[in-house]
């Protein structure tokens, strides 16, 4: 989707601001967190595709002023909501019998009619084999397909439409586009491509950039330049 | 209490209270994730086998060559590290790495990313204009040097191999290791 969290390329947000000695967690709230992410949300967290989907879709504004952990805070919620296994309202209870102000803005913003995952991974981790040949090789000139997508997909919006060659080649794993719906883990070939920093931003592009992505085979077709 | 005043940390308490109650979840299982990663994961990982790599060329190769399964006998716990790329640093080529898409970092090998990596302006300036990025961090790099950005965009970890200390077969094991940062990890600091 056509989210806040697709950041590539975008301008103004100026200078990175470093932290000496920063520690893992900058306040408990964070660590847990981390930790309720980590556990499964009471069984509300499927899959990594669907955690990032839930992420990429909380409020905008917030997804840039609360934080990292705000963030997954967010697609914490949002999982939890949308699994049916807790409310927004009996959250926004507790947390007004804790003290919060009901002015405090909600990252959280689950779907009135939200897609479920309703199978287990069916193997650890995230590889697969897939019997299908690749259709690409290491040094193949390929481009990435053009159009957006309202759900789930791991092509950046700067590298939609862009030349490049294949570096290498990385077997088969789980395809982010269905797995995140609950629509299969449908494993793809995936592949390393390198852009020059001009086919992705111009003329006004640094010299000598290479940007590497690393994209599943229904994102490339062949090129013929 | 700062603590007490912050939304995201009354919102936070919220849920998890409500998920202990239904029984969903205890306390202690979330503790002991957060022990594991305030503890037991961090950047040493990475740095030690980058000292290694350093000393030992042989190692490097092999990790160049198949990384997963050159840090695979190391057994570090943490995750996100299903396969592993290490990309090397020489005089004329400059590594960093990036996920614009969310944060993605190779967690086993240096721990839980810093906060400047997650944020909105790392991952938007450091694909589109990295050599002022790395000029902000101090890495002033000539023009002749090719800059690689790994934009992490799928379940591939990558961490960037610095070039070694000149003096590396004057150190000891351990004042190697102390010579490795996660910065360098990342890639924006440089050696040499």
């Amino acid at each position: 989707m056509d989210g806040i969290h697709d950041l590539g390329g975008k301008q103004g947000f100026g200078a990175v601001l470093r932290e000496a000695d920063e520690p893992v967690f900058h306040a408990r709230w964070e660590s847990r967190v981390f930790g309720l992410n980590l556990v499964g949300a009471g069984g509300a967290a499927r899959n990594r595709d669907h955690f990032r989907h839930a992420i990429e879709r909380i409020d905008p504004v917030a997804y840039l002023t609360h934080g990292y952990y705000g963030r997954w805070l967010g697609g914490v919620e949002t999982m939890i909501v949308e699994a049916g296994i807790l409310d927004t309202a009996a959250i926004t209870g507790r947390a007004l019998e804790l003290g919060a102000s009901p002015d405090d803005r909600i990252a959280s913003q689950p779907s009135s009619k939200p897609d479920h995952v309703d199978y287990e991974p069916l193997e650890p981790g995230n590889r697969r084999l897939v019997t299908a040949p690749a259709r690409f090789r290491t040094g193949d000139r390929v481009r990435t397909c053009d159009r957006g997508t309202r759900g789930h997909t791991r092509l950046p919006g700067y590298a939609r439409g862009r030349r490049g060659i294949v570096v290498a080649m990385h077997d088969g794993w789980v395809y982010p586009d269905t797995n995140a719906h609950g629509r299969g883990e449908n494993p793809q070939h995936l592949y390393t491509v390198a852009f020059d920093g001009v086919e992705l931003w111009g003329p006004e592009a640094e010299s000598r950039v290479v940007v590497h992505l690393d994209l599943f085979e229904p994102y490339l077709e062949r090129s013929d330049g | 209490m700062a603590e007490a005043s912050n939304p995201a940390a009354i919102r936070a308490e919220a849920i998890e209270s409500l998920l202990i109650e239904k029984g969903l979840i205890t306390a202690a299982e979330v503790d002991e994730v957060v022990e594991r990663y305030n503890e037991r994961i961090g950047p040493l990982n990475g740095a030690r086998v980058v000292a290694r790599a350093w000393r030992d060329a042989a190692f490097k190769q092999a990790l160049l060559q198949d990384a997963t399964a050159a840090v695979a006998p190391f057994e570090f716990e943490g995750g996100q590290t299903e396969k592993l790329v290490v990309v090397e640093n020489t005089a004329t080529v400059h590594n960093v790495v990036v996920c614009t898409l969310c944060s993605c970092y190779p967690w086993a090998m240096l721990g839980l990313p810093p906060r400047w990596y997650k944020d909105p302006a790392y991952r938007s300036r450091i694909v589109r204009e990295p050599r002022r990025v790395l000029a902000e961090f101090g890495v002033q790099l000539e023009p002749d040097v090719e800059v690689r950005v790994w934009d992490s965009s799928a379940e591939v970890r990558y961490l960037v191999l610095p070039q070694a200390p000149v003096n590396a077969a004057q150190l000891a094991d351990d004042e190697l290791v102390a010579r490795v940062t996660r910065d360098a990890m990342i890639g924006v600091e440089r050696f040499v």
